[in-house]
Formats: structure tokens, C-alpha cells, sequence
């Protein structure tokens, strides 16, 4: 189990500072669908991929003392913030998994997105076995309450096609 | 009379130990039933290693399904019909879903998937829409209907209200797990009164909601619940069976990349150890090859190989300690060494485990906790969730709990035949005689 803990760490280190379960829960999700060694399982929820598994690993890394979790209240909501504390640090050393060097440039540059769009391009990659503008319809349908626009769907597109090429990585085969 | 409301020209009953009687009188579900796929769940434990604790313990995903079945067909028949919010167009849709909303496990499912990376629900998705049996029932009744169905029980269909049915904090597959369960392992902590539940579900808008006046049936369901997820499937030696489990497919599949010649090809595990499992070869794997290839494994020229399908086989289970991995995971370290200077490959016998339940959470708006809280109606017709009305319920509601036990082979650490001085340090960090 620390392995999988160790890589959830690694990602964390990695952007410095995560604001947001959602947006955590979407760039590992992200990092897995890049062929990046993340074994959580996902499955399809309100906001898109989400994983069980990881949502009590960041919660065991709280209570372990190796994440510092910071609760702030946010207009109608509560939000997380996540970083990792010297413990952590320490922690991470001592299970540092093989993890190729392209991960750190692709959680920064998903770190510096919204949550929103992570969400879209999440839901995109999780419905990539179908065809593309069959996509289309499917976001329209199941992401009806956020409202994307043709134009989102089309930048997450071209994102997911950028970090395809910022990872290196072969999959996934969204067009 | 399309296929798709035809009726049986009589009921046919399941006689079953939760319900009584499982009732079909729909052609569709009838030819659902008889389907090569379906019949494959009888060869499917659905609580796979657990019998290994609780002898019961025997009972098929195929008297599951056709129980969680069961209860969408009376919640639909008999309390939802006739309701406005209620569209009986989706009576079909909601059977077809619960009657095969497991239909992709495949035997001891846990296991496979963490070794072999894969989601049962890949499977379930692949035998409604692909060259089977199944799919050709489904077809039968419109063309898009395999995809109707497989979208419900991926979630990711519009239709909400008929999701919640079988996948929700409350719904028909947890009902009839937690009492088929609790029957089987003869436990009696899982039982609660599903009946007063049935009759104050109402439909409501995309979700299933509870007349306030069942609110003590289902804050009894929500112990029942806690109380079998701690009692029965976290059971720590079903977890040890479950670690065995796990190390001996990973090491069949490490042997299998390494080149290893098999004295009996593990035909029907190839596509897995080779990343690639396609659906024919997964139909043809149930609990009885498994076992099969556990005992031909056991007369392999592989020390590790053979020990831990012996310890399956035999019961000759891991021991454990409670581990804290925030204060211990440095003892973790120090064995790891250890184990290898006593010549037990801690890769395959050192394992620490975890277990974690959410009993029930509440709705944080904008949180990525993605449950759907249970809403009671209240006489007025207002909603309310249902920890700000149960005391009980909120005692618990989103409080998780987490166990972590270390597994080992307290054999191997007490034979003092070979490398005595390491397995002693090892016993002293772990604290044994």
C-alpha cells in the first residue's frame, strides 16, 4: 500500500500546492489515462472520473501527519488545499517509486488549469472509446448542469493532445 | 405484444432463502436468465474468499443478482407503478439493469483486478454489447437497448432516477447483499426491515426518496451496514486469504513474463499475465479453473509458486499485526531486508493490508465526495437529508474508518531449520515468540 501512497505524494510535491478534492481526484486520473503507473480504480460519477481509493489515501496521508490539508470556507462551500509537510518529505524519500520525469511536467501544467476544465477533460478521456462527436453528445448529456461549450470541449481536445506529447505517452487514442 | 412486454404464458418462481420467492413473469428477463453469461454467475462466489472464515459462506453472484432483481421488480410493481413521477417505460430498463449489474465479475474479482489492472465493469459493459448471449436477449428489444442498459449500470446514463435504484447509498443491490450475506455467513447483524423500507420509497425527481415515517428502518440498514462491513467482509482472515490470493497470481504472472515453462500451460491466464484479457477467455474462467490451476500450480517447479497455492488450498493462512503506517512504516523498512536475509521473498510474503468504509456521508456542496445522500420526505412535502434528522445516523455520517494489518507467514518465521539469527530479529520487530 505506501507505494501507491508514495506516487500520490510524488504528484502532490510535484505541483507544490493542490487547491481542491475535485481537482486532485481529475489530474490523477489524468496522470493514469497517460500511461503514468497510478493503479487507482475510477469510476464514472457526478463530476467525472472519481476514485474511491484515492479519496482515502489523501485522507490517510492527513492522518499520517504527511499532508498538511487545509480546510477554507468559499462562498456557499467548503475547499481543501493540499501540500506535503516535512514528514511527507521524509516519507517520500524512503518510497520513492520509479516515476518518469515527464509526470512532473504534467501535474504543473494541470496544477495551473481550473478544476472545470479538468473535469471536462477528464470526462473526454473517460468516454474516449467512442467516436468523437459522439463525445460531443455525451458531455452535453452527462455534464448537462455544467454547461460546456462547444469551444471548451474543443480547447480540452487540443489539451489532452498536449499532454499526450508533453508525457511521451502512446495512449490514450483520443483523436 | 412486442418482445419487449411479452409475458410468460405462466410466472416462474425462484425459490430463495432472502426472499422467499423470486418472481418472472417478463420474457425478457425469463431468456436473460438462461443465457450462457448469466449461468456462468452460479460458478462465482460473491463473497469469494470470505467462506475461508465463515464456512456459509457459498452463495453465488447468480442468486445475487437474481435477488437484487427481486427487489427493483416490487419496487417498481408494486410501490413505484401508477406514481407521476414514475415513467413505466423504464420498468424494462430497471430490471434488465439490476438483473445484470454484476454480470462482469469474474471469480475471487477483488484479486484479479488490483493483479491484473482491469475492472470487472469493463466486463459487464463488454458482454451486454458484444457477440453474446446477452446481448442478443437485449437486441431483441430495440437495438440501442444493450447500450440503454449497459449506461445504467455504468452510471452514465440520464436516467438518474433508475441508477439510484441500484447504485445508491440505499438501493436493491446493497439491500439484498447485506441480508443474502448475513444469511449465509449466519451472522446476524446484517438484517434489517427491507419490507418497511419498500413501502416508503417514493420516487423523486432523479433519486429514490424515504417517507420520513421509515426513517428507523433505514437508520437500521445503515448499522446493519457498518456492522457487516467490520464483522464479515473486512474479516482479517478473510483478508489473509485474500493477500494469498493476490501473491499467487502475481507470481504466476511474474513466471509467465520471466519465460517460466509451466509443466500445464495456464492457457486460460494468458491474456491476463499478458495485459490484454478479451472477453471469450474471461467467460471461461470461473472459481472451478481457478481452484484447478491452483492445484496444478502446486506441483510446480516453484518453491513460492507452490507454497502459496498449498496455503490456499490447506487454509494455511498469513498471520497478522495491527500496523500503523503513520508511526510503523519505518518497521516496514527494517523488515524488508530482514525477510530477504532469511530467505522469505517479502515481496510475496510481507504485506501490509487495508481496509476502509464509509458508512454513510452527507452532501457537501462542490466536494468531490460524489455520494448521493439519502433525502426523507417529510409530511410537507419537503426534503430533508437524513443526518440532520437521525441522531444515529449522524453519529456516523461521514466518519470513515481504516484498519491496516501486516501480514507475514508466522511458519516460515518460527523454523529456525535456516537463518535463525534474522528470523529471530524479525520476530522481535514483530513481536512474537
Amino acid at each position: 500500500m505506501l507505494v501507491e501512497h508514495a506516487k500520490l505524494l510524488f504528484a502532490i510535491r510535484a505541483a507544490k500546492e493542490v487547491t481542491g478534492r475535485k481537482k486532485l481526484q481529475k489530474m490523477i486520473y489524468i496522470a493514469k489515462r497517460l500511461s503514468f503507473p497510478y493503479r487507482e480504480k475510477f469510476g464514472f460519477h457526478f463530476y467525472g472520473p472519481y476514485s474511491e481509493e484515492l479519496t482515502l489515501q489523501v485522507e490517510e496521508l492527513v492522518n499520517m501527519g504527511f499532508l498538511e490539508e487545509v480546510k477554507e470556507k468559499k462562498g456557499g462551500y467548503y475547499q481543501y488545499r493540499y501540500k506535503l509537510t516535512e514528514s511527507g518529505g521524509e516519507f517520500l524519500e524512503m518510497f520513492r517509486h520509479d516515476l518518469p520525469d515527464q509526470l512532473e511536467d504534467c501535474i504543473i501544467d494541470m496544477n495551473e488549469q481550473s478544476a472545470r476544465f479538468l473535469e471536462l477533460v477528464s470526462t473526454i478521456l473517460y468516454f474516449d472509446s467512442l467516436p468523437k462527436e459522439d463525445i460531443y453528445e455525451k458531455i452535453y448529456r452527462v455534464k448537462s448542469k455544467q454547461r460546456y461549450t462547444k469551444e471548451e470541449i474543443d480547447e480540452a481536445f487540443r489539451y489532452i493532445r498536449h499532454l499526450q506529447k508533453k508525457s511521451k505517452s502512446q495512449a490514450p487514442t483520443v483523436q | 405484444m412486442s418482445y419487449g412486454t411479452e409475458k410468460l404464458d405462466e410466472e416462474k418462481v425462484f425459490k430463495d432463502p432472502v426472499h422467499r420467492y423470486v418472481h418472472v413473469r417478463d420474457r425478457v428477463i425469463w431468456d436473460l436468465i438462461g443465457t450462457r453469461e448469466f449461468q456462468r454467475l452460479r460458478r462465482i462466489k460473491q463473497l469469494g474468499t470470505t467462506f475461508l472464515t465463515f464456512h456459509g459462506a457459498e452463495h453465488s453472484r447468480f442468486s445475487h443478482s437474481l435477488g437484487v432483481y427481486e427487489i427493483v421488480r416490487r419496487i417498481v410493481d408494486d410501490v413505484f407503478r401508477g406514481r407521476p413521477e414514475w415513467d413505466e417505460d423504464d420498468r424494462l430498463l430497471s430490471l434488465c439493469a439490476a438483473l445484470l449489474h454484476d454480470l462482469g465479475h469474474g471469480p475471487f474479482s477483488h484479486a484479479f483486478e488490483k493483479v491484473f489492472e482491469f475492472d470487472h465493469e469493463y466486463f459487464t459493459r463488454e458482454i451486454i454489447l458484444g457477440d453474446t448471449e446477452v446481448n442478443q436477449v437485449l437486441s431483441r428489444v430495440e437495438p440501442d437497448f444493450p447500450k440503454k442498459v449497459a449506461e445504467v449500470i455504468a452510471k452514465t446514463s440520464g436516467k438518474k432516477l433508475v441508477i439510484s435504484l441500484i447504485s445508491s447509498q440505499i438501493d436493491a443491490d446493497r439491500m439484498d447483499y447485506l441480508l443474502r450475506d448475513a444469511y449465509f455467513t449466519g451472522v446476524s447483524y446484517g438484517n434489517f426491515d427491507m419490507e418497511r423500507i419498500l413501502r416508503v420509497m417514493r420516487p423523486h425527481e432523479e433519486q429514490v426518496v424515504f417517507k420520513k415515517s421509515g426513517m428507523h428502518a433505514v437508520e437500521d440498514y445503515i448499522m446493519s451496514r457498518y456492522q457487516m462491513y467490520w464483522q464479515v467482509y473486512f474479516h482479517p482472515v478473510s483478508r489473509s486469504a485474500e493477500v494469498i490470493l493476490q501473491k499467487i497470481l502475481h507470481r504466476a504472472k511474474k513466471l509467465y513474463e520471466d519465460g517460466f515453462l509451466f509443466k500445464h500451460e495456464p492457457r486460460h491466464f494468458i491474456s491476463l499475465f499478458e495485459g490484454n484479457p478479451d472477453l471469450h477467455a474471461y467467460l471461461e474462467l470461473d472459481e472451478s479453473v481457478v481452484l484447478y490451476y491452483f492445484h496444478v500450480w502446486k506441483e510446480e517447479d516453484d518453491r513460492i509458486l507452490k507454497d502459496l497455492c498449498s496455503r490456499f488450498l490447506n487454509r494455511n493462512l498469513f498471520k497478522y499485526n495491527e500496523f500503523d503506517p503513520a508511526t510503523e512504516y519505518k518497521k516496514y523498512i527494517e523488515l524488508v531486508p530482514l525477510f530477504k536475509e532469511a530467505g522469505i521473498d517479502p515481496d510475496y510474503y510481507l504485506t501490509i493490508d487495508s481496509s476502509s468504509d464509509l458508512p454513510y456521508d452527507f452532501y457537501r456542496p462542490e466536494e468531490e465526495e460524489e455520494r448521493i445522500p439519502i433525502q426523507l420526505l417529510m409530511p410537507d412535502g419537503e426534503l430533508r437529508e437524513l443526518s440532520r434528522e437521525s441522531e444515529i445516523v449522524e453519529a456516523i455520517s461521514g466518519k470513515r474508518r481504516t484498519d491496516h494489518k501486516l501480514y507475514y507467514p508466522l511458519d516460515f518465521l518460527q523454523d529456525e531449520t535456516s537463518n535463525k539469527k534474522a528470523k529471530q530479529k524479525i520476530r522481535e520487530i514483530l513481536e512474537i515468540e
